[in-house]
């Protein structure tokens, strides 16, 4: 459902007659022309998935990548405009470089979000600045709070998750997660089903290729942030080719 | 209350003063003191004596050296009295602030972390020896310690003061790990009274203090009640 603002959607300090920031809409959609990114708050940890379109073959495989290590202990996985999701991640590995400066410790994943939340909020309220152009989500996990999902959108609203998808494919996505038991899965297994959830979502013939990047925090990397090794993300890559051709077969025995 | 001009010319022969009163007049405001800190399973227990001088002179003889900076983190303060009460403020803001931010309770090593760095980037100005202890959920009780150039370091028994230097044998030799409170109120006692006996900037009363999940209980020893020992 696509609105024009004419006339109130020059900045992101005015108001519509019906209560709306245009500005902030319209970078709503910077975000929902992206590639599609999920995460995932299992039983013991948090994991990641994105689903990297790549434009050209003559890109270095890797290259620009779209999840950021903001402390040991956090992650953070971006959808939208990049460049704008680069600078969310420094503000954000500040915030929690600061806090361990000042307080001696680990930033628990929720205050971290509240602060970056803040800190997108502030540009939404004047006019010789925009919006960032990028959600973003952070996971983290410690053995005191167990595992932890936030999600911050262009308006600075940010809430807790145990599923999340950003993107061009996220309502498809979003059916994907609830059909998962998350709180009983551990993260070896959501790794699997996160990469699946890419697979089924991304549309083939819009977008040809893409990269598949998963990362995961939790237990099994005890606590700490980290890109999940190659072997398990081949793993992960077979094990989702292999059940969307599970359900194309099915498809052809119904015919 | 330290620097005072004076016109007298002498005073007594032998302790002269730059100002040329008698010596107290121009010494600092110190917490001589003997205070210390012990952790047991569950919390912590704090003590601390009640002197605090003015070169020779008892300014405060019921001082009260165990301040808290949360609801269930105190620090025991030597030194300076002006140093130690400004820095003790400072930490309470700061750590007040930080839990409502948070959203639970500050952390023993949060409120450590704060002490220390205040102590470090100024050590050049400041004359402060602390002891950080509480109890928080995730550590349970805890004890810091934080001497004069503002160094950091978790210890089980931490003593600190003019006092603390005579009694490291008795603690050394007497500390043990899995003390209950009573025996760690007992343990405390004693060491804090053999430190006011023999130094001359310790004395008055022995104040006590057991800080766990459920809050703080304090005690006050005085007078007959300070334990005895051999008193030649």
């Amino acid at each position: 459902m696509s609105s024009i603002g004419t006339g109130y959607d020059l900045s992101a300090s005015q108001f519509s007659p019906d209560g709306r920031v245009f500005q902030v809409e319209y970078a709503n959609k910077a975000v929902e022309n992206s590639g599609t990114a999920v995460g995932i708050r299992g039983k013991d940890g948090v994991v990641f998935a994105v689903e990297k379109l790549v434009q050209s073959k003559l890109y270095e495989a890797g290259a620009n990548k779209r999840i950021f290590n903001i402390d040991r202990h956090i992650g953070m996985a971006v959808a939208g405009l990049l460049a704008d999701a680069r600078q969310i991640s420094e503000i954000a590995r500040d915030e929690a470089s600061n806090f361990r400066y000042n307080y001696g410790g680990d930033i628990p994943c929720k205050n971290l979000a509240d602060r970056v939340a803040m800190y997108m909020h502030a540009y939404t309220l004047y006019s010789h600045v925009r919006p960032f152009g990028c959600s973003v989500m952070l996971g983290s996990y410690d053995k005191d709070d167990g595992p932890q999902l936030y999600m911050m959108d262009p308006s600075g609203v940010h809430w807790g998750y145990y599923g999340c998808a950003i993107g061009k494919a996220r309502q498809a996505a979003k059916t994907e997660i609830e059909k998962l038991k998350m709180a009983d899965q551990s993260c070896r297994d959501l790794v699997k089903e996160a990469a699946k959830i890419i697979y089924i979502v991304h549309d083939e013939v819009k977008d040809k290729a893409f990269e598949l990047e998963l990362s995961w925090v939790g237990d099994v990397t005890n606590g700490r942030h980290e890109m999940v090794p190659k072997d398990i993300v081949v793993e992960a890559e077979k094990f989702a080719k292999e059940s969307m051709e599970e359900s194309d077969d099915s498809d052809e025995e119904d015919l | 209350m330290a620097a005072v001009l004076n016109s007298v010319k002498s005073f007594g022969g032998n302790s002269m003063s730059v100002n040329g009163g008698p010596d107290f007049m121009d010494a600092p405001v110190t917490t001589g003191t003997s205070i210390m800190a012990v952790e047991f399973d569950g919390g912590v227990v704090i003590g601390a004596d009640s002197r605090t001088t003015s070169g020779s002179y008892i300014a405060n003889r019921v001082t009260d050296k165990l301040t808290p900076v949360h609801d269930r983190i105190f620090c025991c303060r030597s030194g300076s009295a002006a140093d130690t009460q400004a820095i003790a403020d400072i930490v309470s803001y700061h750590t007040s602030f930080h839990s409502i931010e948070v959203g639970e309770p500050p952390l023993v090593r949060t409120a450590a972390n704060l002490f220390k760095d205040l102590c470090y980037r100024h050590r050049e100005d400041l004359t402060a020896g602390i002891i950080v202890a509480g109890w928080d959920k995730r550590k349970g009780g805890q004890v810091y310690s934080v001497p004069l150039g503002g160094m950091l370091v978790r210890q089980a028994v931490a003593i600190g003061g003019s006092g603390s230097t005579y009694v490291y044998g008795y603690v050394d030799s007497h500390f043990k790990e899995g003390m209950t409170k009573e025996e760690c109120f007992q343990f405390c006692a004693n060491t804090l009274a053999l430190a006011m006996f023999r130094d001359g900037s310790s004395g008055g009363v022995i104040r006590l203090a057991a800080i766990n999940e459920d809050g703080i209980e304090r005690k006050v020893i005085t007078g007959d009640d300070i334990p005895k020992f051999w008193e030649g």
